[in-house]
């Protein structure tokens, strides 16, 4: 029976414990100037820089993540959470500008907006006309990365994902987006298109590639290539730079052609109290220090001109890193959201996928 | 004949275990690796190791995680319990009603309750670390109830009813008969709180707040650049601490049920 007893001792204490620590949790983190929430991709910015960005402003982050564009829109959009700040893709932010969802950008206390080269401010205004709501964050290109030593020479053109000479060993995304841009980018035709002829014609094209493609995948494809699984896949220019770091015989290439260039934007939305605040974590992500933090710690391409003439030689030669104007030169930023268009597309590929 | 079943049954048993197991071995072996990559080996390192605990993110999540469990787990034992006693007080009917509502929760998909208690969150409080708290403590209290249920059935309320007899007050009849003969209930129905609550993704991810991550939602942000090597060496720690707490729970109940053993024959 004491045995017993004793126990019950330790459950209710334990119990106090945690009654204690409740409360103390709760209230440990007031005393700021002010807060800010905001909603970002995944592993997207150094944690670090929060913690820096709060003590040198006494402004306090409620920092969210999401996974993929649509995601982060149903997180804003229930409004369970009131963010002031919200980082995406190129065709989100197009969705989100045209429903009314974001405040213009008070450009006047950026300080450091003229280290984002001027080269992005133009690639955002496809989407962003006259540049009033989007700060760029990062950005990078679609293209082909492969493995030298099953590859015969250079790659240089999507050719040689449909000519048939390496059956079985392509690895396409299995994202409709991204593949139906290679399949128009290769026929000639925008990444935009709104022709359902065009669309289909890259429907046909893709199912006569179906036989020829050993797998659809999303960021395994990286891994595919890097394994020697497969000889070339379809990937983003930062997933490419870390298969390069594992495996040196990969090569990267934006094919002559053309592909789509994406960039990701900070905005501010239209909820936010204190535009003020908000401009100040924008401006903090532009500096060159902060800017050269997150760099190293995402390895995409950086539209921060200051990060990039500091970077090592290696780095800054590097396509994958810092993609050429040469290559970029014929590639679009994708801006379709219409309804009908996606809606076609979705078709076209439920059918690709199910043949 | 003999031989050639154990042989079948060796096989059979292995494999099981190798179709169970396999995914924790792997997921041990990459902890260990050098390379940051899922399909190259880079050599041994016990990197991520030492990464882990310089991490500050990744160690406010397991608190935050943590502190949930046992927070969650001990307010719905301090419910669940006096639930349970009342419920096992009523008529056969109202019985029957009250334990089927208290098994609903458990029933129902988890994406339903999360997103039922995320809608009414908003309207009351804002969402933080207190919304999850109070959502994992109502998915935790149908557990308490239902295994601290069994143990109020099998007890003999007559000893109760003794001890008031005989003059003890209530309280002091509750602390020193009912509380004791229910303790093996409350603690199963404590850990098993505790686990469904270190568990949870789904209801964790609809009724959160900015800025509150428990490990579940931390790994789930991480998916879209490839999870960290570090959550594979702090997998292996929950794996291994795990282990080893069950080693222990599992050989102290053998002594003790040797000791009961021994005691019933002398």
């Amino acid at each position: 029976m004491k045995k017993n007893r004793f126990s019950f001792k330790k459950i209710a204490a334990i119990i106090m414990m945690a009654a204690l620590v409740i409360p103390a949790g709760g209230c440990g983190k007031a005393a700021a100037v002010g807060e800010i929430t905001v909603i970002n991709y995944g592993e997207y910015l150094d944690p670090d820089m929060l913690d820096l960005f709060t003590k040198e402003t006494g402004i306090k982050v409620n920092y969210e993540e999401a996974i993929t564009p649509e995601e982060m829109y149903t997180k804003y959009s229930s409004g369970a959470i009131k963010y002031d700040l919200v980082c995406s893709s190129d065709y989100m932010m197009k969705k989100m500008i045209l429903e009314g969802d974001f405040q213009e950008i008070p450009w006047d206390a950026m300080e450091n907006k003229d280290n984002i080269g001027d080269k992005f401010y133009e690639f955002s205004s496809a989407f962003d006309p006259g540049n009033k709501y989007c700060v760029p964050y990062f950005w990078g290109t679609l293209g082909i990365l492969y493995d030298t030593t099953k590859v015969k020479g250079p790659v240089d053109s999507w050719d040689v994902l449909f000519n048939g000479e390496y059956a079985g060993d392509i690895i396409m995304q299995n994202s409709m987006k991204d593949t139906f841009m290679v399949a128009l980018k290769y026929l000639g035709y925008s990444v935009n298109t709104d022709n359902p002829d065009e669309l289909k014609e890259a429907q046909q094209l893709l199912l006569a590639q179906k036989p020829d493609v050993q797998a659809y995948l999303v960021d395994e494809a990286r891994d595919e290539v890097v394994a020697g699984n497969a000889a070339m896949a379809v990937v983003y220019s930062g997933e490419a730079y870390l298969g390069h770091e594992y495996n040196n015989d990969l090569a990267y290439v934006v094919p002559k052609e053309g592909s789509n260039v994406w960039i990701d934007c900070w905005a501010i939305t239209k909820e936010c109290e204190h535009p003020e605040y908000a401009a100040k974590f924008l401006d903090f992500l532009c500096r060159e220090d902060v800017g050269m933090t997150n760099f190293e710690y995402i390895y995409y391409s950086t539209p921060n001109e200051k990060v990039v003439e500091n970077m090592d030689e290696e780095l800054r030669n590097d396509e994958s890193i810092v993609p050429s104007d040469a290559s970029v030169e014929k590639c679009e930023v994708c801006v379709q959201v219409d309804d009908d268009v996606t809606a076609l597309m979705n078709e076209l590929w439920k059918e690709l996928k199910s043949e | 004949m003999k031989r050639f079943k154990d042989i079948i049954s060796g096989i059979y048993i292995g494999f099981i275990g190798l179709i169970l197991y396999a995914p924790i071995l792997v997921l041990i072996v990459l902890s260990f690796n050098a390379s940051r990559s899922r399909v190259t080996w880079g050599g041994f390192t016990f990197d991520w190791y030492i990464r882990l605990f310089s991490n500050q993110q990744i160690l406010e999540a397991l608190f935050t995680t943590l502190i949930l469990a046992f927070a969650s787990s001990a307010v719905s034992v301090l419910v669940g319990v006096p639930g349970a006693l009342g419920i096992h007080a009523m008529n056969k009917k109202k019985y029957g009603i009250f334990m089927t509502l208290t098994n609903i929760p458990m029933l129902n998909a988890d994406i339903v309750t999360g997103i039922a208690l995320m809608l009414w969150f908003v309207h009351f409080i804002p969402l933080g670390f207190g919304s999850v708290l109070l959502a994992h403590i109502t998915f935790n209290i149908p557990y308490v109830i239902l295994s601290v249920m069994p143990r109020i059935q099998q007890m003999n309320l007559s000893v109760y009813e003794a001890t008031r007899d005989l003059g003890a007050g209530p309280v002091y009849a509750f602390f020193k008969v009912l509380l004791p003969e229910m303790m093996p209930g409350i603690i199963s129905g404590f850990f098993m709180a505790f686990t469904m609550s270190m568990d949870d993704f789904v209801i964790t991810y609809f009724t959160k707040g900015a800025g509150v991550n428990t490990l579940s939602t931390m790994i789930y942000g991480e998916i879209r650049k490839g999870i960290k090597p570090e959550m594979y060496a702090l997998s292996t720690i929950i794996f291994v601490a795990v282990s080893i707490i069950l080693l222990c729970v599992n050989t102290l109940s053998e002594k003790h049920k040797n000791h009961i053993v021994e005691e019933k024959n002398l």
